[in-house]
């Protein structure tokens, strides 16, 4: 039995006192479609839901999958923010649909829920991420140091030496970034931002000994120099890293070999 | 431990039986952002960083030189009217006007240049559309930068 309160709610059929309407409204989700095996073209689909405004955009994608299409393809692992699966380019800007209430992003007009760009779009939402992750690794984002035996003790860290780089370490490789950036949208084979945010995370670590091999890696034609610092991804980032303040240091320690 | 753990596979027996097998191996995923000959090689050296450095740098420069050009061209001592033959004849007379003049264009060419050719980078899809418009704008850098180079030692006040 639930408790009293609810039971009351539920018996009179309405919402509980105070609260004058169903707080359920009408909202339009707008969606690119693609299907590759139904059509070469991507097409705007209209979904009319009754939603609570306080609840997340996935929500919403949840409710037409579950209950109205369920071919609608979209990724979503952990629905908390915190695995990276489901950033798409919603009402025009990269967001992560688990972090994004319906309530601040105007429900009055349709939301356009696209796929994020730059990357190929597989099916409806989803997207290859290959490319993304091959730039990841091209900057070998693991720990290098020159002592190859195994350690026998803690390598230890001053708290200073470690918020050295500590916002690079919140990146939870969503890719919001590196897909809104328009040099990336153009040339694939710019690293991009995110790539760049993990190099950032070993290349001012203390106990890391490869940056100078990292910073190499980004003084690539299609590194760090690429970046127009348009500040896209620092507006994306849904963790709020400062990335593009992050590819600004990199910058600097190439020229300053300081870091 | 089971000794039915047999499945060589990433696979499990969740569902029945393994999809793939010693003898019927998963596809090899690709690699991705893969190399092929088409792919840009990647670099060495530190040309993105000097071309970088160069455009704050001869940007600095610039301001003071483009706007002390524009002030005397077209504001001071009585604008654009004042300028004639004899005005740059008067003008290029002094090596202070020449070394200014020719910083300028050398700066403003070299830094224009470079600025397009990023553009180009970023805007043009295909190798051989890049290779063409930066064709296209190299030989209408030098050709400039040469030119006025040129004109600016040679300069004769006495033509006629
Ligand atoms: C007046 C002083 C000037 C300053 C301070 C300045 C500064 C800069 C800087 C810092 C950049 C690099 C932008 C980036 O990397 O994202 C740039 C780009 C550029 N500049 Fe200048 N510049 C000046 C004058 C000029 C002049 C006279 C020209 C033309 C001859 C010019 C043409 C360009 C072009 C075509 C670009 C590339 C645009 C882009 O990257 O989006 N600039 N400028
Ligand atoms: S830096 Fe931010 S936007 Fe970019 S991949 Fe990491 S978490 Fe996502
Ligand atoms: S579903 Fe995991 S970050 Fe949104």
């Amino acid at each position: 039995m639930a408790t009293p309160v609810l039971d009351k709610a539920d018996a009179a059929g309405r919402p509980e006192p105070g609260f004058a309407d169903s707080p359920y409204i009408t909202v339009t989700f707008r969606v690119r479609r693609f299907n590759p095996e139904v059509s070469a073209e991507a097409t705007w689909e209209d979904f009319q839901l009754e939603i609570d405004p306080k609840e997340r955009v996935l929500d919403g994608l949840h409710k037409i999958k579950w209950d109205v299409d369920g071919t609608l393809t979209f990724r979503r692992s952990c629905a908390h923010g915190i695995c990276g699966s489901d950033a798409m380019r919603i009402n025009g800007k990269n967001r992560l649909a688990c972090k994004t209430l319906i309530k601040d992003i105007n429900p009055e007009k349709p939301i356009t829920i696209e796929p994020i760009k730059g990357l190929t779009v597989l099916k409806d939402l989803v997207v290859d991420m290959e490319p993304f992750f091959q730039a990841y690794r091209d900057v070998m984002p693991f720990l290098v140091t020159k002592d190859t035996n195994e350690p026998t003790r803690e390598r230890l860290q001053s708290p200073e030496d470690r918020e050295r780089f500590d916002d690079t370490t919140k990146c939870i490789l969503c890719a919001a970034c590196t897909s809104s950036c328009p040099v990336f949208w153009n040339d694939g084979q710019y690293f991009g931002p995110a790539a760049i945010v993990n190099a950032h995370r070993f290349i001012f670590d203390s106990r890391d000994e490869a940056g100078e091999q990292r910073l190499e890696i980004l003084n690539d034609r299609d590194g760090v120099w690429r970046c127009r610092t348009t500040f896209n991804c620092t507006d994306a980032c849904p963790r709020g890293i400062e990335v593009t303040k992050a590819i600004q240091e990199v910058k600097r320690a190439l020229i300053t070999r300081r870091y | 431990m089971s000794t039915t753990e047999t499945t060589a596979s990433g696979v499990g027996p969740v569902e029945g039986a393994p999809v793939y097998t010693v003898d019927n191996p998963a596809p090899l995923i690709e690699a991705p952002r893969k190399r092929t000959k088409k792919t840009p090689r990647s670099t060495r050296g530190n040309f993105e960083l000097a071309a970088w450095l160069f455009m704050r740098l001869s940007g600095i420069v610039l301001v003071v030189l483009v706007i002390g050009h524009l002030l005397i061209q077209l504001v001071l001592d009585g604008g654009v009217s004042k300028i004639g033959f004899a005005f740059v004849a008067g003008r290029w007379a002094s090596p202070f006007w020449q070394v200014w003049d020719l910083l300028m264009l050398w700066l403003a060419m070299l830094h224009g240049a470079n600025g397009l050719r990023t553009v180009i980078n970023d805007y043009a899809e295909r190798p051989n559309t890049r290779l063409w418009l930066k064709g296209l704008l190299y030989t209408a850098t030098v050709f400039t930068i040469l030119l006025g180079t040129l004109v600016i030692f040679t300069f004769d006040p006495n033509i006629r």
